[in-house]
């Protein structure tokens, strides 16, 4: 295994799987974001206080915070050299029929998104593990549904951002999700049209879901 | 018909180049375009010009010489082609054709559109070969090779070696050159004893030559003459993490 890290097939391997990671933990946070739209918000609120109090999820927090950190750093060393191998570029380009627009601009895809991931961990996760989020009375768990659908009532302009965002991350994952198993080798000729159908399916479901959720608060205020 | 082309010229490795614009009025639309790249250099020479510098040797799609990227795309827009399979016809009457060489940090420009590919020869001296002992030939169902696998190796096995991919590559990466070359080989009973080496000597190659890393967008695939499928690089991926992982 001695520098496999250091060869740009091991860089790739850890965008791979930290990319998978975070696909996995994409599906969680949607399929528990969901509950929001489930009737009066209970159920959202014990299941968002399940995660954020059972101990071994607070070490999964931890792998998540890791996740993102290496595939953003190795994203980032990636993309540094991957620039440097091309010093005169060409006059003219013409594009073909099978590059899509978001596999060649995956960094600043993911650039976008680590933003909006700022303003996201701010909006939410600060408030309720360090700030003042509200509690559901007479309780110690958070009414983590009042502070998501008045937030969602209250500024229509974070709407925007949050629906744009989930289109962003859709385009992101549109070629992340296949290009992930390609990389780690679980791909061939038969597999290769049928992941990208699946990155296609699970983007599309990621960012309908994610847009769903400020849309319905808009228009349920 | 009549063209309009742009061309890179440069002097030698060193000079800054640029393009010229030179215009045909009456060329053929069943010349190829190598041969109104000939026709182009007769004209030059004539006019006492120093001609274009390309390379080209079989003009039948096979050697891998002849890689120039026209109008945006290598060997051209008519795709699985190579340079010199094209042909006037392919083009409109009247238009303009940019030629320029292919760029990549790892193919520096020798001269106008000639690049230098030794880059390439330097990975396969790496380990995209079989070590053997040469004799006489062995009977050929000896070692059988199941139906599947000889064909995917023979699909491999086409790369030519023109580094179209490099050059379609937003990250001039070798990965679909490299990828054939090792699947052809890891595909067959005779390159699995030297497998895990030769996919670990000739990565470890590609990075130290400067090419660029693989992010999947196709390009190479797109662009490939020999429309070598990307599933190889799948391959390649899963060759070097094995032997990796097996150190």
């Amino acid at each position: 295994m001695s520098g496999i890290f250091s060869s740009s097939l091991g860089k790739k391997l850890i965008m791979s799987i930290t990319g998978l990671f975070l696909m996995l933990f994409l599906v969680v946070h949607l399929t528990t974001n969901l509950l929001l739209l489930v009737g009066d918000g209970s159920l959202y609120n014990r299941a968002a206080h399940a995660l954020a109090t059972i101990p071994l999820l607070r070490i999964v927090e931890f792998l998540l915070a890791f996740g993102f950190f290496f595939h953003i750093v190795y994203a980032t060393i990636i993309t540094l050299k991957n620039q440097r191998t091309r010093p005169i570029g060409y006059n003219k380009t013409a594009s073909n029929r099978v590059t899509t627009w978001p596999s060649k601009n995956m960094y600043i895809l993911g650039f976008a998104i680590l933003a909006f991931l700022v303003l996201h961990l701010i909006n939410f996760f600060l408030k309720l593990r360090f700030g003042e989020a509200p509690y559901v009375e007479g309780t110690e768990m958070h009414n983590t549904y009042l502070l998501v659908s008045s937030f969602f009532a209250k500024y229509w302009w974070y709407n925007l951002i949050y629906v744009i965002s989930a289109v962003l991350l859709g385009l992101h994952l549109s070629h992340g999700f296949w290009s992930a198993f390609h990389t780690i080798g679980l791909n061939n000729n038969k597999w290769l049209n049928r992941l990208e159908s699946f990155a296609y399916v699970y983007a599309v479901i990621v960012a309908v879901g994610f847009t769903i959720i400020p849309i319905y608060f808009w228009f349920a205020r | 018909m009549k063209l309009k082309l742009k061309i890179w010229r440069q002097k030698d490795a060193k000079s800054k180049g640029k393009f010229e614009t030179y215009y045909l009025d009456s060329v053929s639309p069943e010349m190829s375009f190598l041969e109104m790249l000939d026709y182009l250099n007769s004209q030059l020479i004539l006019k006492g010009e120093d001609p274009i510098a390309f390379e080209h040797d079989c003009r039948e799609g096979i050697c891998g010489s002849c890689g120039l990227y026209i109008n945006g795309r290598p060997h051209g827009l008519k795709g699985k082609t190579t340079t010199c399979e094209l042909h006037l016809r392919d083009f409109k009457d009247g238009c303009t054709i940019v030629v320029e060489p292919w760029r990549a940090a790892s193919f520096p420009v020798i001269k106008d559109l000639m690049v230098d590919r030794h880059a390439f020869e330097k990975i396969m001296q790496a380990g995209g070969f079989i070590s053997t002992n040469a004799g006489a030939a062995q009977d050929a169902n000896a070692i059988p090779v199941a139906k599947p696998n000889a064909d995917e190796a023979f699909d491999a096995a086409s790369c030519i070696g023109c580094g179209a991919c490099v050059a379609a590559c937003k990250n001039s990466s070798a990965m679909l050159f490299i990828a054939a070359k090792v699947s052809q080989l890891a595909l067959l009973p005779q390159g699995r004893i030297e497998a895990k080496e030769r996919v670990k000597r000739m990565v470890a190659k590609m990075d130290e030559l400067g090419f660029g890393g693989c992010t999947n967008t196709r390009a190479c695939e797109a662009e490939c003459p020999k429309g070598i499928s990307i599933s190889h690089i799948a391959r390649l991926n899963r060759e070097y993490y094995a032997a990796k992982f097996s150190d």
